[in-house]
């Protein structure tokens, strides 16, 4: 009797320790010297940082590499010149607006909807009201009104700077205006061919953005080699 | 009378079915907006159609108006009361025309809401503007009090089946209990009657060995028991060693309840709408409160069916009062006051420094969806962390998965090379070199 209450307390005991880690406690860790890392990581805490914060702000005036900076101003009338003057420096491939849809599957159909009508999901299930289609006479969007709102957010709508970088928000761009079209039963445009392509950056209209994107391609070659 | 009877049982049965009808608290709930759209307009004097105008100031006017509180736009109950019909009418279908004129009212209420314009309607007809007029002269509907109760009636009907279980078994634990103790009582009683009558219990007096001395005397059984005794503790031995370091369902509590159930489960919110980085970068960030404010700028309360029964509306929207407060958000003026407070989330997925994983390498190359590695987020109230992230658990997943190569110049030459050498049509992660040491510790 006492031997068999013995190995019920041993199993008993050594369940407890098993499930020792709790949901709210992390487990104890075995030797972690390769554990913990010795550089900062991302999000930790730190002293020697304002607040104990690793996360910041970049410095003032510093840029990503491959930046470039965005001219108009966020008021009425950087709105309206944008909406007016600016103009895709993707140029309308099949590619980029395959890259756009996917882009706009995850950021902006949640409200606008998958045709651009106003009607996500969220609209749907009156979280957020009064998403305009994208064929609202109104408002009459053009590229340029659409990348700066992506940009700056207007009224409700927040920026969505920080989540997207400049080639992805002109992708975006580009199927927008596909949905625009769609919306106000125009036929589908063409993609262009790479001699178009080649001609139209010849013409200038993608200017500095043509250089921003080498750039940016001889960026990802670097990353690649550096995840190989 | 044997009739009357059947039907009294009939309708008390009918009675009972009505009020323990779920959908009874429902159709409740739902009541107040068909009242809404029944109630007479006269009230404020506008004739139009209250429901047309819903569905238009729902699709064209709520981005930035509120009928009963200021958003980007001032409240829009009464405002028929403040300005004449005229001057609504060409201020809605072009308000910049009429502050480009200098109309005194127009330009003042522009400076007033920080200069922000308000859209211009074109193509709104003035019976369109009557019936959003109607719609937002309505008097504002009473507090749900009544609904509210009636639905966490219903809600605790809902929970029954799974309280009772709980009841029943605490009342069979307690019954078995009280027999104990009703034994022991009648045993003890019985026990002194015997004294008193002078009754001797014969104690069962040992003759033959006591039972511990026939075990050890019995070899086989000795050795038996000593092997299942190793193998049963060796098995918790192992099992305790394996999971030293493992945090698998760890679930932390955070400065701010997040609820990824409400998100990305009924709102089907994408998770890299969020955690935006995960496409790009080595880290899966914690979205930035700026990301929380783009749809929280509009939504400052939770609608009443968001609640459940372990979290209520309040409970709720004192989180989301929580972000306000973090993010230096103040409701009442909607503009940022520029008082932040950083919310201290707590990590939960975090890998030994000696192993380096890659998210836009899993997310955007692989195409990996992400609940394979988190687990079925969209349906956790509380974030906790699904897999073991253990180095058996990441070796089994590179053997297992096929990758994919079709229409990437890329794995070209490589699959075709690759393919020669396994010989088979579709390569594994393993076979691409996914179980190199150095892939991941370096």
């Amino acid at each position: 009797m006492r031997s068999l209450f013995k190995l019920a307390s041993i199993c008993g005991l050594s369940l407890i320790a098993a499930s020792c880690a709790g949901e709210k406690d992390r487990n104890y860790q075995y030797f972690p010297d390769m554990y913990e890392p010795v550089g900062y990581e991302a999000y930790g805490e730190y002293d020697i940082f304002v607040n104990g914060q690793e996360a910041k702000l970049p410095a003032e005036g510093s840029v990503p590499r491959g930046w470039m900076p965005y001219e108009y101003e966020n008021n009425l009338d950087g709105f309206d010149a944008a909406k007016a003057e600016l103009k895709n420096p993707l140029p309308y491939t099949e590619e980029n607006v395959n890259e756009g849809a996917a882009l706009y599957t995850i950021y902006c159909a949640i409200c606008h909807g998958d045709k651009g009508d106003g009607k996500g999901t969220l609209v749907n299930r009156e979280k957020i009201l009064g998403v305009p289609s994208y064929d609202d006479m109104g408002r009459a969007i053009t590229e340029g009104s659409t990348y700066h709102v992506v940009y700056y957010g207007l009224n409700s709508m927040g920026s969505y700077a920080a989540q997207t970088d400049e080639k992805e928000r002109w992708q975006i761009v580009h199927y927008v205006m596909d949905l625009k079209n769609e919306l106000e039963g125009k036929p589908k445009r063409d993609f262009m061919t790479p001699d178009e392509i080649a001609h139209w950056e010849k013409a200038g209209i993608a200017g500095d953005n043509a250089n921003n994107k080498a750039q940016e391609s001889a960026d990802q070659n670097l990353s690649k080699e550096e995840n190989n | 009378m044997r009739h009357s009877n059947s039907r009294f049982l009939l309708l008390a049965l009918a009675a009972l079915f009505f009020f323990s009808n779920p959908s009874f608290a429902q159709d409740a709930a739902d009541s107040p907006s068909v009242e809404e759209n029944t109630t007479p307009v006269d009230e404020a004097g506008l004739e139009g159609d209250v429901s047309a105008g819903k569905d238009l100031f729902n699709s064209l006017c709520a981005a930035c108006h509120k009928p009963y509180k200021r958003a980007i736009g001032p409240a829009l109950h009464g405002v028929t009361e403040k300005r004449g019909k005229e001057w609504l009418y060409s201020w809605i279908k072009n308000s910049s025309a009429m502050i480009e004129a200098g109309d005194p009212q127009a330009v003042a209420i522009y400076e007033e809401y920080n200069k922000v314009a308000m859209n211009a309607f074109p193509q709104l007809s003035n019976s369109d503007i009557d019936n959003i007029l109607a719609y937002v002269e309505q008097p504002k509907p009473e507090p749900k009090v009544a609904v509210a109760t009636e639905g966490a009636a219903a809600a605790g009907q809902g929970g029954g089946a799974g309280v009772s279980t709980q009841v029943v078994l605490g009342i069979l634990a307690f019954v078995l209990l009280l027999l104990l103790v009703v034994l022991f009582l009648v045993n003890k009683t019985l026990t002194r009657f015997a004294e008193a009558n002078g009754v001797v219990i014969e104690k069962d007096e040992k003759t033959s060995k006591p039972i511990w001395k026939a075990f050890v005397e019995n070899q086989f059984l000795v050795i038996v028991t000593t092997v299942v005794l190793l193998l049963v503790g060796s098995y918790y031995v192992y099992g305790f060693f394996m999971q030293v370091g493992v945090d698998q369902g760890y679930a932390p509590v955070q400065p701010i309840h997040y609820s990824h159930k409400i998100h990305a489960g009924d709102n089907g919110i994408d998770c890299k709408y969020c955690h935006s980085s995960a496409r790009v970068s080595k880290q899966s960030g914690i979205p930035s409160l700026n990301v929380c404010m783009n749809c929280h700028k509009s939504i400052a309360e939770v609608a009443p069916e968001t609640a459940t029964e372990d979290y209520s509306k309040e409970f709720y929207d004192g989180e989301i009062a929580k972000l306000y407060d973090a993010v230096g958000w103040d409701p009442s003026t909607q503009s940022y006051t520029g008082e932040e407070k950083p919310v201290k989330w707590v990590r939960i997925h975090n890998l030994p420094d000696l192993a380096y994983f890659n998210h836009s390498q899993h997310v955007t190359v692989a195409g990996i969806e992400c609940q394979k590695c988190h687990g079925p987020v969209e349906e956790m109230e509380i974030m906790r962390q699904h897999a073991p992230l253990t180095m058996g658990w990441c070796i089994e997943c590179h053997r297992d998965t096929k990758v994919n190569m079709q229409g990437n110049e890329y794995y070209e030459k490589i699959h075709e090379e690759l393919s020669k050498k396994y010989g088979v049509e579709t390569l594994t992660a393993a076979q691409m070199g996914a179980l190199e040491c150095g892939k991941c510790h370096y």
